[in-house]
């Protein structure tokens, strides 16, 4: 170690991956993970909310973690996303892809993106 | 992508517990369920909550699972590592809150944590400790790095000076006194030494130090080393520590391999490395001139002081000697400044002081507090009071060279003055809590008995001096004592506290000093009316069977391993004293509590 700037790389280089342990929670992405939500590919979502919010550099405040089946079935892969002044806004049919506009749009930009909540589908 | 961090506890306490045993089942479940490129296993030091080991923590959701058994694994990693759910019966919450919208609470909102503040052990239970990378995220090396590129020796100093810091392994020293000192030394050579041999029985906040953050010693010690101007530093730890040890090893060669052990260390032309010694479980050792002593390859016996170390120690030259937990501090006097470190704690002591508690309590394991916080809240809040409906009698702190703390004094706040003023000491962090059942004068020999084995023998007081205490204390529990004897343990007491060499000695009777103080009565009751009112000491009790009550089941005569009980079926049976042994085997098993010891 000859200078503080090879100690300062290792740890940017760290920061991502122990960020999951100090993450403040000020936003959770919560994925359906129960066997419905699993069938309907809940997985590839999952990973593509943590892959999207670590490259954004966000994994010191946002946790994703998943939860069990809250009920309709029908319209997994279930996304909730709780920020702290909002009210919980429930995504479904999620994709990967849609899951790195949620990510641009509302959780870096704080915009709902209302066309893919549960309140646009058609129950 | 790794999605979620499992972090077990590889300390001692959950080691015992059987931890190994879970992350090897952790390691297949992960396999068998393919979930091994997006969940990491980490293991890490103490958390400090042993009595409810082993102990798992998920993050991002910071789930705390206790008392995880390997046959709970395929459950953990099915429900909520795959699904997402949480497994409620392995959840640790005292707080009494039902969890919201299906998050357990936060370790911090938990009475156990609440309360406490994590300086010394804030790398525990949060890192790997055998990665130096995680310990280099937590912003490790970077107070050695700040110190070589922006400080001057005496800026180092200053700061720990000003911060109030004192040694946390006894005595309270100043340790930027201390540091002073050495560095005022002239000499070609000097030594940076840490005192890791955690002697006092029950104590083991060095070790979680050792097993948790090994780094964060190695760090300190290397500042320690350009503030006084040193180049070479020992570690004298126990034996006895095998999974400390092994970490240490592992720290120190990642720090050279990383060139911040060695010579030039950041380019600033300082150079410092590192040597482990280890201890062979001497308690006398754990005083600093034995201790150097025996590094220097002797039998570990003190020698007077003066000359104190900081003129003359380690093979005659210049040296400092300080506990883990007092460098576990520097790093982070030195990154956050000496007001912020100043800013918690009382008058007199500032920051924080990690506690091993242990007896009678509910929460037995390890707890770091601010200074100030006091007894009540430590044993009844953060430790969750003293188990089985009981009521608290007293708390040892200070081991053996320590005194009791009796319930009327619940409410005086934990530091360095209060304590010595009570009659007790902070001691390196012993907690050790006393309910009615314990008898005082039986304590007071426990810890006499233990400083009678490890009393060095090299001075007179101690050697011989301790001895006859207990035989006093040995009397009176014998129920042969008489009033005088009082008078003789008081004022031998006395003369082994100040005509001994070592702080062994010095301290040696300090807990009968303090139990004679606060719990005289007690003494007395076993001198004159020959009754241990809290029923431990076997010789002054007896055993009885009411007859009234017994209904002749024959069980208690079936179990007496003497022989003692006899009588017919369905009549009611008799205790022959003369035969009885005091076992209590009749007591468990009686179903009519016919039976009472007096």
């Amino acid at each position: 170690m000859k200078s503080i700037e090879e100690l300062k790389a290792i740890k940017a280089k760290m920061a991502d991956k122990v960020a999951v342990r100090n993450t403040t929670g000020d936003t959770r992405i919560v994925v359906g993970m129960a066997t419905c939500g699993i069938a309907a590919g809940a997985r590839p979502v999952l990973n593509a909310f943590v892959e999207g919010v670590t490259a954004a550099g966000l994994a010191d405040t946002v946790a994703v973690t998943q939860t069990g089946c809250i009920g309709i079935c029908q319209y997994e892969p279930v996304v909730e996303v709780y920020t702290k002044d909002q009210e919980k806004v429930t995504y479904v049919k999620m994709t990967p892809d849609r899951a790195k506009e949620v990510i641009e749009k509302h959780i870096k930009g704080g915009e709902v993106v209302a066309e893919y909540t549960i309140g646009a589908a058609k129950i | 992508m790794i999605r979620s961090h499992v972090l077990v506890c590889g300390g001692t306490g959950c080691t015992s517990s059987g931890s190994q045993a879970i992350l090897a089942k952790l390691e297949e479940e992960l396999k068998l369920k393919g979930l091994e490129e997006e969940i990491k296993l980490v293991q890490t030091g103490c958390f400090g909550l042993c009595a409810l080991g082993p102990i798992m923590i998920v993050y991002p959701e910071g789930t705390f699972y206790s008392q995880v058994t390997p046959e709970d694994v395929p459950e953990i990693v099915e429900e909520h590592l795959l699904k997402g759910r949480l497994v409620d019966r392995l959840v640790y919450n005292d707080t009494g809150d039902a969890k919201k919208d299906d998050v357990a609470p936060s370790l911090n909102d938990t009475t156990f944590y609440k309360k406490q503040k994590r300086v010394a052990l804030r790398n525990c239970g949060v890192i790997n400790p055998e990665n130096i990378d995680e310990y280099i995220a937590m912003n490790g090396y970077f107070a050695l790095a700040k110190v070589l590129g922006e400080m001057t020796p005496d800026d180092v100093i200053k700061v720990i000076n000003d911060s109030g810091l004192r040694g946390r392994g006894g005595g309270g020293f100043p340790t930027g006194r201390k540091w002073s000192f050495a560095k005022a030394s002239v000499s070609d050579k000097k030594y940076v030494v840490c005192n890791a041999d955690e002697g006092d029985p029950g104590a083991f906040m060095d070790r979680s130090v050792l097993e948790g953050d090994p780094h964060a010693l190695i760090e300190a010690m290397a500042i320690a080393a350009y503030a006084i101007g040193s180049d070479e530093g020992w570690v004298y730890v126990r034996a006895e520590y095998p999974i400390a040890v092994r970490r240490l090893q592992i720290a120190i060669e990642q720090a050279r391999e990383y060139g911040l052990l060695g010579e030039n260390i950041f380019g600033s032309g300082f150079n410092f490395d590192l040597h482990i010694r280890l201890g062979a479980g001497a308690f006398v050792c754990g005083e600093e001139t034995a201790l150097l002593t025996s590094i220097e390859g002797n039998r570990g016996e003190p020698r007077t002081r003066p000359p104190f170390p900081a003129v003359k120690g380690l093979w005659g030259k210049p040296t400092i000697v300080n506990n883990v937990e007092t460098y576990a501090n520097i790093a982070q006097i030195i990154l956050n400044g000496a007001e912020w470190f100043s800013s918690m704690g009382t008058e007199t002591s500032k920051g924080t002081k990690v506690f091993a508690l242990g007896g009678k309590i509910t929460n037995t394991g390890l707890v770091e507090i601010p200074m100030g916080t006091t007894l009540r809240e430590v044993v009844e809040e953060i430790g969750g009071g003293v188990p089985n409906g009981k009521k608290f009698k007293a708390a040892q702190t200070g081991g053996p060279s320590g005194g009791c703390i009796p319930a009327s004094l619940i409410d005086t706040p934990i530091d360095y003055d209060n304590l010595i003023k009570i009659g007790s000491m902070m001691g390196s962090g012993g907690l050790i809590v006393m309910d009615e059942d314990s008898c005082m004068v039986d304590i007071a020999k426990f810890f006499l008995e233990f400083t009678v084995d490890e009393s060095c023998g090299k001075c007179a007081p101690c050697r011989i001096g301790t001895v006859r205490l207990l035989e006093i204390l040995n009397k009176i529990t014998d129920g042969n004592g008489e009033m005088e004897d009082l008078d003789k343990l008081e004022e031998l007491a006395n003369y082994i506290k100040s005509a001994s060499l070592c702080g062994l000695g010095q301290t040696a009777p300090n807990p009968v000093i303090s139990t004679l103080r606060y719990f005289r009565d007690e003494y007395i009751a076993h001198i004159v009316d020959k009754k241990c009112p809290a029923g431990v000491c076997k010789k002054l009790l007896s055993y009885e069977i009411v007859a009234d009550k017994c209904k002749g089941c024959t069980l208690c005569s079936r179990v007496c391993p003497a022989n003692a009980i006899t009588g017919k079926v369905k009549e009611a049976h008799v205790i022959d004293k003369t035969k009885c042994v005091k076992c209590g085997a009749c007591i468990e098993k009686c179903k009519f509590g016919a039976i009472i010891k007096k």
